[in-house]
């Protein structure tokens, strides 16, 4: 069956525009299992879940697993650049920690800073992480798994040294509205994923940056030798994914209600299942931001499925990982493309 | 046995030995399109068998058949008579066929001699390698063939033609009888392509077949003994080479007249007063090249020759600005200019088509429109956003213009025949409108068809006032190319041959 495939692929196009046809037939059949299986998968998966418990389909429970879901799906966008661009960014956990600390320290105090200033600051630490990042491993050549392995025990030190180790709570209640608010009754956090989902869609679909991303990620000596200034495309991928690291940092620590020195460990990981399991390959060049959006839908939903199935939350790792596993394994596309 | 009616009459004989492996009829289609509709081939014990088509002729399906690759769906396959049906191939293996690809599968971190004898290494005790005997049979095996290849060399230190040598060498160490060899000369020199054919004659010599696929004619006419043409799937033509001519070979091959094969145009008269398009002065880079000092009209195609590693490569890239520590002068219309990224190279107006289509050329995920759209980005966008519409048009232009045949402009470009991803690349670097065009290897791995079409557009390029310097190990493609030719040679400043018209040897002969 794989063999098939792929040699119908290779002999058709050569014999000639009359046996085309049934290629292209082929290759959008195979697309739009690939783009929309994940789809199908979410929205079976919701009315299992709807058949085995009423709670599921509240309003109130979908907004809640919206909000649950907005950090690792803000975090998951950044990773999928980074991914789509053939890297990784293991250091998210530790910048959303590091950020959230400086904004918290800028939000509490008798006097504390008005919320913009606290934001600006939060999203600026996450922009100069992630930029060391992009440099260090485009411009020094340090694998991105190193360079960002650095970085997330770097920036974890940074939040204990920074926080001494200590909560910061007391925090202005216009920045917890970045936490708490809601706007016709959806919570901001919400909100804010929206917003990030529709922007980088756009960057990644409509942008000559977007191009470039997919350029360098499938095939880094190519988009060279085509003229692309690959490092500035990676430190800016990188640059991204840190800023978004740093604005789930200011979300996560509004929702806590106090900046926490240990927030958002293992975070990374939660973002790059998400990708892998709507179908970005980690061989980068291939995979869309549609695809992570419904990834961590999934991993939202799963979570707060067994949540009300009553399922203990060391079982709940277990299922997550299985799923992860098998989302790869049952993805149609995939051995299309191997 | 069937009758053959197809066969030229007087070859293979009745009374012949008894044929090593028979095809005949062989049939497979991928879900109701056929891929081959008759596959045919008789192969004598002691003989080197071309099999000659274009993309898409069906020779790769039937050969994946013939090494239990690939299933089929009817015909007889006989090997020493008898019938057989090769589920894996390692079955085909155990029955004596061994092939030679060109993609390359060497595990980079062991050594040759382990490389050879992957899953076979003699042992000690059952368990442990024993590396002494393991690199006395590998250096034994390297030596019978000339090949000047360490067995404890690692195999990420070796050059490409180097690991291919390996690759020849792992093939002859099953003691295979009949062996295939696909493109086996595509990545490899001059010499290294003298020793190739050596060890095939020496295989020969001792009574074993040898189905041997390329594009270069030349190589079929120095080598094989049979041939049999496929084209469209189906079985053309069989018979022995010493009856045939090349014209007669490239019409079966094509199904048409070939048009004059290379250049039609008289070769370029420079006056005086025009201004060159580019000169280098005392232009070398440590040890890849020696110096280079070649003045270039527009209008002209230089052609560079030499062997594997002499730097003529190395000498494209940089031009392009992928080489670092580049000495001596560069002039575009006469102004100096430094160039140090793709970028730059760009700028000046120059194009650079890589020998290495999927590893330095082609965005294999990606498809034909972004592929060809790439560099023209910055043209065709509006504050950052791509001009879809505009994309659009451009990528129309060069699909039509060289022909580029695929069900749709949205195919990502890994699904496509070698020819028509060659045509992508140059698509996309016609749409940057260059005026200097850098090709290495530009017909490298592709067919006849598509390689007519490749000089076809060189021409039309250089007659509207551009200029080619071309990279090229096929002999015949530099001198007919080419106005004039520069020979590369490891250590040695280039050498330009500019009276008269060299024959095959004395190029070779440069070179060594």
């Amino acid at each position: 069956m794989i063999t098939n495939t792929s040699n119908v692929a290779l002999t058709t196009p050569a014999t000639g525009s009359e046996s085309a046809p049934s290629l292209s037939r082929r290759q959008s059949t195979m697309t739009y299992v690939h783009q929309y299986g994940i789809i199908v998968a979410f929205f079976l998966l919701c009315v299992g879940l709807s058949l085995s418990s009423e709670y599921f389909l509240t309003p109130k429970n979908i907004i809640n697993v919206l909000r649950q879901t907005s950090i690792n799906g803000i975090l998951a966008i950044g990773m999928t650049l980074v991914i789509l661009a053939r890297g990784i960014d293991l250091s998210v956990g530790s910048v959303l920690a590091l950020s959230g600390i400086v904004a918290a320290s800028l939000a509490t105090g008798e006097t504390p800073q008005p919320a913009w200033v606290a934001v600006t600051a939060g999203l600026g630490v996450g922009l100069a992480c992630g930029l060391v990042n992009g440099l260090v491993i485009s411009r020094l050549s340090v694998p991105p798994f190193v360079a960002t392995l650095g970085m997330l025990s770097v920036a974890r030190g940074l939040t204990y040294i920074y926080s001494e180790g200590m909560p910061i709570p007391d925090l202005s209640q216009s920045f917890l509205w970045l936490g708490q608010g809601r706007i016709w009754q959806i919570p901001v956090p919400v909100l804010f994923l929206a917003a990030t989902f529709i922007i980088f869609w756009v960057v990644l679909n409509k942008t000559v940056f977007g191009r470039y991303i997919y350029a360098v990620g499938g095939n880094e000596r190519s988009a060279r030798t085509a003229g692309i200034g690959t490092k500035k495309v990676l430190v800016a991928v990188y640059g991204l994914a840190g800023m978004l690291a740093g604005l789930g940092g200011l979300i996560l620590t509004a929702r806590t209600t106090a900046g926490l020195p240990q927030a958002g460990q293992s975070y990374e990981l939660d973002a790059i299942a998400a990708v892998v399991i709507g179908g970005t390959s980690l061989n980068g060049g291939v995979g869309t931001i549609r695809g992570t959006l419904f990834g961590a839908l999934i991993i939202g939903v799963i979570n707060n499925g067994l949540d009300l199935l009553g399922v203990s939350s060391f079982y709940q790792q277990v299922v997550k990982g299985c799923i992860i596993v098998c989302a790869v394994l049952l993805d149609p596309a995939r051995r299309f493309r191997d | 046995m069937k009758q053959e009616p197809n066969l030229a009459p007087g070859h293979l004989p009745d009374n012949g030995p008894p044929l090593l492996l028979s095809a005949d009829g062989v049939t497979k289609s991928f879900n109701g399109v056929p891929a081959l509709r008759n596959g045919v081939l008789k192969l004598r014990p002691g003989s080197v068998h071309a099999l000659c088509g274009g993309n898409g002729a069906g020779k790769s399906t039937f050969l994946s058949i013939l090494m239990g690759i690939l299933q089929r769906d009817g015909g007889d396959i006989q090997v020493d008579g008898r019938e057989v049906h090769f589920k894996n191939p390692r079955q085909a293996l155990e029955a004596g066929i061994s092939i030679i690809t060109q993609e390359l599968s060497p595990v980079k971190g062991m050594t040759v001699a382990e490389n050879l004898y992957l899953g076979r290494e003699p042992r000690r005790l059952g368990c442990f390698v024993n590396h002494g005997r393991l690199n006395a049979i590998a250096a034994e095996l390297l030596d019978r063939l000339g090949f000047r290849i360490q067995p404890t060399s690692l195999m990420s230190s070796l050059s490409l033609a180097e690991m291919q040598l390996v690759e020849i060498a792992k093939a002859l160490t099953h003691d295979s009888r009949i062996l295939i060899m696909d493109e086996p000369t595509s990545a490899i020199g001059q010499h290294e392509t003298e020793l190739l054919f050596k060890a095939v004659r020496q295989l020969r010599s001792i009574g074993a077949g040898i189905i041997y696929v390329t594009h270069r004619m030349t190589e079929i006419f120095e080598l094989a003994d049979d041939y049999t043409v496929f084209r469209d799937g189906a079985f053309v033509e069989s018979g022995a080479i010493r009856d045939i001519d090349r014209r007669h070979l490239i019409r079966q091959i094509i199904g048409r007249d070939a048009a004059s094969q290379f250049r039609s145009v008289a070769p370029v008269t420079v006056k005086r007063e025009d201004r060159p398009l580019l000169e280098t002065r005392h232009y070398a880079c440590g040890s890849k090249f020696g110096e280079v000092n070649l003045t270039l009209h527009p209008g002209e195609v230089v052609g560079i020759y030499g062997l594997l590693g002499s730097g003529r490569s190395e000498f494209l890239q940089s031009l392009f600005g992928l080489e670092a520590g580049v000495k001596g002068e560069l002039r575009m219309n006469g102004e100096a200019v430094r160039v140090r990224s793709p970028q730059d190279a760009m700028k000046q107006g120059m194009a650079l088509v890589t020998e290495d289509r999927k590893g330095s050329g082609l965005v294999l995920p990606l498809s034909i429109t972004e592929n060809i759209a790439m560099s023209s980005l910055d043209r065709w966008s509006i504050a950052g956003f791509v001009n879809r519409r505009q994309e659009a048009q451009g990528v129309q232009e060069m699909v039509e213009k060289f022909k580029i045949r695929a069900a749709s402009v949205n195919l990502p470009v890994q699904y496509m025949s070698g020819g028509n991803q060659q045509k992508v690349v140059l698509g996309r670097w016609l749409q940057t409108r260059p005026r200097l065009l850098l090709l290495d290897e530009p017909t490298r791995g592709i067919d006849e068809g598509a390689k007519q079409e490749i000089y076809r557009f060189m021409t039309e390029f250089t007659s509207a006032g551009g200029a080619i310097i071309m990279v090229s190990s096929e002999v015949d493609e530099v001198l007919g190319m080419s106005d004039r030719v520069l020979v590369f040679r490891r250590g040695f400043p280039c050498r330009e041959s500019r009276d008269g018209p060299l024959t095959r040897e004395e190029l070779v002969h440069l070179a060594a």
